[in-house]
C-alpha cells in the first residue's frame, strides 16, 4: 500500500501506524529508541537515589522538608489524564475520525502544559524558599537532573505533538502521517510511565525519609 | 535520477558523498575517516613508545605524555576502532541478509555525521588549550582537578559522536528484523550479521548510561553541580560505575564484529560450512548477555567488599566458556577443510593464538585476590591490548582485505597484504609480549618515564623496536591501498571464488539499488548452496518491479554541524561573553533542521522496471 494514496473510511485499515515498510521501522525502531531511553533515566533514578539527601551542612532542607503531596499529586494526576486522552486521540485515529483525533491531542497538549507550568512553580518555589537549588548541594543537583531531564523530555514531547497537529492540519490522515501520530503518542506513554516512578521514588519515598 | 555511471567532477562528487543516504557510501566514508583516525592514534602510540624507550627520556614532558596518552586511548575507542567496525558493518550486512538499504538510511548518514563532528571537536583540543588529559576512562577525582578545556572537549565530543553511534544501532537493529530477504531466518542469518544484531543490541543498552555520566561531567565542570564533589555531598564512584556498565560491553561492541569477520573468513578459506553454526550464535548471544554482567572488575581495588568482588570475579570467568565454544568451532572449521592461505586467512590464524593469549589473562586478571596485585600495571596494558590488538584490530586488517573488492571494485595486492601481516604480527607480539612482565616486575601503566637501574631499559627498548614493526606495517598497507588504487583493475562478483553469502552473488561494487530483485534464500550460505547446484546466481523472489529509494539529503550534516557549534559555546560559556549567544545559535541550527525535516515530506523515488532492464547491473561509481 502506498503512502500518499488517499484514505476513507472503507479502505482504512485496523492497524495504520505499521501497514508500509517505513512505518513498520519507525513503529520498530522507536520501541528500541525507548529501550534506550529506559536505561538512560535508569541511571538518573540509580545517581538520586545514590545522593538523595547528600548535603554539605545538617541545616540544609532533604525530601522530607522539601515535597508536599498535593502539589505532586495534581502534576500526577494531569500527567495520567493527558495519557488517557492520548489514548482517546489513538483510537479516533484508529477510526479515521481526524478531527476528533486532533481534538483529543489538543486537550493532551493543554494537559502536558499545565504539568509543565506546574512543575516550573515547584523549582522556583524550591529554590527561594528553600535555597534548594541545582548548585547547592549533591541532593540538589541528582534532584533537579531527574525531574528537569523529565521535564525536558515534557517540553519536547508538546513540541512535537503540537508541530504534527498543524503540519497535518490541512490535508487529514493518510497512511504517510499516521505512524508519525502513533510513535507521538508512544512517547507520550513513555513520559507517564518514567513520571509514576518519579512521583514514588522521588516524591512519595522522599515523605516518609 | 536513475542515470548511474556519469562522469562527474570533484565538487559533485564531494556534494554527493556529503548528501548520501546509501548505506555503501556511508560505509566508505566510515572507512576514511575511521582510518584516519587510527593513523592519529597510532603517532600518538608512537611517540608513547619513543618517550618510554630509554629511561628518564625527555622526548615530550609529563603533561603532554598525559594528554598524548588519554588522546591515544580515546581516538582508539571511539573514533578508530568503533567506526571502522561500523564501515565494515554498513558496507556488508544490508547485502547479507538481501536488503536495498538499512531501514533508515537518513538516520544512518546522521549517525555519521554525528560521530565525524564529534571527533573533529575532540581533536580541536590539540590546537585549543590542550587535550584531554585524564585517561581515557577520565576517572572524575582526576578529571574534575584537570585545569583547561581537555576534559571539556572530552566530555561534549564524546557525547556528540556517542549520539551518532547510537542512532546507528538502532538503526541495524531495525534493518535486521525487518528487512530479511524472503527466506532470510534468523537461523539462516551469516555469523557476520548476527554479530552485527548482538553488538547493536549491546550498543542501545550500554551507550545511555555513558550518556548519563558525561552529563554529569559537564554540568559538574561547567554547570556548577556537585555529583563527584564530595565535599558537597557527592561520591566519585558513581562516574566509574557509569562509566563501566557501559565500558565492559563496549569491549564486546568491539569484539562481536571482530568474531563475526573471522568467522566468515575461517569458513570461506576453509571451503567449508561453520562449523558448529548454532552453538556459534547461542555463544555470541551469551557473551552479550554476560557482558552487562561483569563491569566491576575494573574496580575490584575500589573498595566494593569481598562479596561483590566475589561475585564479578566468577561472572566475568563465565565468560571464557562461550569465548571458548568460539575458538573450537574457528578450529573444526578448519579441520579436514581445503584451506587457502589469503591475506585475510593469515589475519585469521594468527588471531587465535594471540587472542586466546589475551583472554587468558583476562581470566587471571577476573580474580580479584590476584587483580590486587596486577592492577595499574603493565601487565593490564598488555593484556588489553592483547585482546584488543589481537582481536579487533586483526579483524580490521583482515576485513579491508576481505571486503575490500566488494566496497571499492578492485583487489588489494596479496604479497603486500602478506608482507602487512608478517611485519604486524611481529611487531605486535615483539611491543606487548614483554610488558605483561614488565608489570610483573613492577612497571605501573601511564608513567610518562622510569629510572635506570631497575631493570626495565631492555625491556621497555624491545617494546619500542616492536611498535616501529608495527608503523612499517601500516605504511606498506597505505602503500598497498595507494596502488590497487591506481590500478584499479576490475573484479567480478566473487572475487575470492569461494564467497557463500549473499554480498557474493551481486556486482562489485554492488549497484546503488543492491538487487534488482530480492533474492530467494533456501540455507544457511544462500550462495553457495546455489553454486553448488551448479547455478550462476540467486533464484530471484519476486518480479522485477519498480524499486523505491530514498533521496540524498544534507540536513544531516546540518544537524550535526549545529551540536558542535552549541558544544564550543557550552564550554566557552564561563570565559567569553560570545559563550551563551553562540550555545543558542548552535542548538537552533539543529533543532531548526530537524524542524525542516519533519515538516517537509520526503516520499524518496522510484527506479522504473524500464530502466532497470537496459542496464544490465553495471557497477554503481564508488
Amino acid at each position: 500500500m502506498a503512502a500518499e494514496q488517499k484514505m476513507t473510511y472503507e479502505t482504512w485499515p485496523a492497524s495504520p501506524e505499521k501497514q508500509t515498510l517505513e512505518a513498520k521501522n519507525k513503529f520498530l525502531g522507536f520501541w528500541f529508541f525507548l529501550g534506550g531511553e529506559t536505561v538512560l533515566f535508569a541511571s538518573l533514578f540509580a545517581t538520586y537515589l545514590a545522593l538523595k539527601d547528600k548535603v554539605p551542612n545538617s541545616d540544609m532542607a532533604l525530601a522530607k522538608d522539601l515535597f508536599e503531596i498535593p502539589l505532586a499529586f495534581i502534576m500526577t494526576m494531569l500527567l495520567l489524564t493527558s495519557s488517557l486522552t492520548s489514548v482517546y486521540a489513538m483510537y479516533q485515529m484508529k477510526n479515521f475520525n481526524f478531527k476528533k483525533m486532533q481534538l483529543w491531542l489538543g486537550i493532551t497538549v493543554l494537559l502536558g502544559l499545565g504539568f509543565l507550568g506546574l512543575e516550573i512553580y515547584e523549582f522556583n518555589h524550591y529554590v527561594h524558599e528553600f535555597h534548594h537549588s541545582f548548585t547547592s548541594s549533591a541532593f540538589g543537583s541528582a534532584f533537579y537532573t531527574l525531574v528537569g531531564f523529565h521535564g525536558a523530555h515534557v517540553a519536547f514531547g508538546l513540541l512535537w505533538i503540537t508541530t504534527l497537529m498543524i503540519r497535518n492540519s490541512k490535508r487529514g490522515l493518510s497512511l504517510y502521517n499516521a505512524p508519525k501520530f502513533y510513535v507521538a503518542s508512544l512517547y507520550w506513554h513513555f513520559i507517564d510511565v518514567v513520571w509514576v516512578f518519579i512521583f514514588t521514588v522521588v516524591y512519595l519515598m522522599g515523605m516518609v525519609g | 535520477m536513475s542515470t548511474l555511471a556519469q562522469k562527474k567532477g570533484f565538487g559533485a562528487v564531494l556534494w554527493d558523498y556529503l548528501t548520501t543516504v546509501d548505506h555503501k557510501k556511508i560505509a566508505i566514508l566510515y572507512l576514511i575517516a575511521g582510518g584516519f583516525f587510527f593513523l592519529l592514534g597510532g603517532l600518538e602510540a608512537m611517540f608513547i613508545r619513543i618517550q618510554l624507550a630509554v629511561p628518564n627520556n625527555d622526548f615530550v614532558s609529563a603533561g603532554l605524555y598525559n594528554e598524548i596518552l588519554t588522546m591515544h586511548g580515546t581516538t582508539m575507542i571511539f573514533l578508530a576502532a568503533m567506526p571502522l567496525i561500523f564501515a565494515f558493518m554498513n558496507a556488508v550486512m544490508p547485502l547479507q541478509i538481501g536488503a536495498r538499504d538499512v531501514a533508515f538510511p537518513f538516520l544512518n548518514s546522521l549517525g555519521f555525521w554525528l560521530f565525524f563532528f564529534g571527533g573533529v571537536f575532540l581533536n580541536l583540543s590539540w590546537f585549543l588549550g590542550g587535550a584531554p588529559d585524564a585517561g581515557w576512562t577520565s576517572y572524575a577525582s582526576l578529571s574534575l582537578a584537570s585545569e583547561g578545556h581537555g576534559i571539556d572537549f572530552y566530555a561534549l565530543g564524546l557525547q556528540i559522536s556517542g549520539a551518532g553511534t547510537l542512532i546507528g544501532g538502532i538503526n541495524f537493529l531495525v534493518t535486521i528484523i525487518n528487512m530479511r530477504a524472503p527466506g532470510m531466518t534468523y537461523m539462516r542469518m551469516p555469523m557476520f550479521t548476527w554479530a552485527t544484531f548482538v553488538t547493536s543490541a549491546l550498543i542501545l543498552f550500554a551507550f545511555p548510561a555513558l550518556t548519563v555520566g558525561l552529563f554529569l561531567l559537564v554540568f559538574d565542570r561547567m554547570f556548577g553541580s556537585n555529583f563527584f564533589d564530595a565535599s558537597m555531598g557527592g561520591n566519585t564512584i558513581i562516574w566509574e560505575h557509569f562509566f563501566w556498565i557501559f565500558g565492559h560491553p563496549e569491549v564486546y561492541i568491539l569484539v562481536l564484529p571482530a568474531f563475526g569477520i573471522f568467522s566468515e573468513i575461517f569458513s570461506i578459506f576453509s571451503r567449508k560450512r561453520l562449523f558448529g553454526y548454532s552453538s556459534m550464535v547461542f555463544a555470541t548471544v551469551l557473551i552479550g548477555f554476560l557482558g552487562f554482567m561483569v563491569w566491576a572488575h575494573h574496580m575490584f581495588t575500589t573498595g566494593m567488599g569481598p562479596i561483590a568482588n566475589a561475585i564479578f570475579a566468577v561472572a566475568t570467568m563465565a565468560i571464557a566458556v562461550p569465548t571458548g565454544i568460539k575458538i573450537f568451532n574457528w578450529l573444526f572449521t578448519m579441520w579436514g577443510g581445503s584451506i587457502t592461505f589469503t591475506t585475510p586467512m593469515l589475519w585469521a590464524v594468527a588471531f587465535i593464538p594471540s587472542f586466546v593469549a589475551g583472554g587468558v589473562t583476562g581470566v587471571m586478571l577476573a580474580s580479584a585476590a590476584q587483580d590486587y596485585q596486577y592492577h595499574d600495571s603493565y601487565f593490564v596494558v598488555a593484556h588489553f591490548h592483547y585482546v584488543i590488538v589481537g582481536g579487533v584490530v586483526f579483524a580490521l586488517f583482515a576485513g579491508a582485505h576481505l571486503y575490500w573488492p566488494k566496497m571499492f571494485g578492485t583487489m588489494l595486492n596479496e604479497l603486500l597484504g602478506k608482507i602487512t601481516f608478517v611485519l604486524f604480527f611481529i611487531g605486535f607480539h615483539l611491543t606487548f609480549f614483554i610488558q605483561h612482565f614488565l608489570g610483573l616486575w613492577g612497571m605501573p601503566r601511564r608513567i610518562f618515564t622510569f629510572l635506570p637501574g631497575q631493570g626495565l631499559e631492555t625491556a621497555n627498548m624491545v617494546s619500542t623496536v616492536g611498535a616501529f614493526f608495527m608503523a612499517a606495517a601500516v605504511i606498506i598497507m597505505l602503500i598497498n591501498i595507494v596502488i590497487t588504487s591506481v590500478k584499479n583493475e576490475k573484479v567480478g562478483n566473487d572475487p575470492w571464488g569461494d564467497g557463500r553469502t549473499l554480498e557474493w552473488a551481486i556486482p562489485s561494487p554492488p549497484p546503488f539499488y543492491n538487487f534488482k530483485q530480492l533474492p530467494l534464500v533456501r540455507g544457511l550460505d544462500a550462495y553457495w548452496l546455489e553454486k553448488m547446484e551448479g547455478k550462476k546466481g540467486m533464484s530471484p523472489a519476486e518480479p522485477l518491479g519498480d524499486i523505491h529509494m530514498p533521496n540524498n539529503s544534507f540536513i544531516p550534516f546540518v544537524i550535526s554541524f549545529g551540536l558542535f557549534v552549541a558544544a564550543f559555546g557550552a564550554m566557552y560559556r564561563a570565559d567569553h561573553s560570545w559563550g551563551i549567544p553562540v550555545l543558542i545559535v548552535g542548538l537552533l541550527i539543529t533543532l531548526g533542521s530537524m524542524f525542516i525535516r519533519s515538516v517537509k515530506d520526503d516520499h524518496g523515488f522510484h527506479i522504473h522496471k524500464e530502466d532497470l532492464e537496459d542496464n544490465n547491473d553495471k557497477g554503481v561509481k564508488a
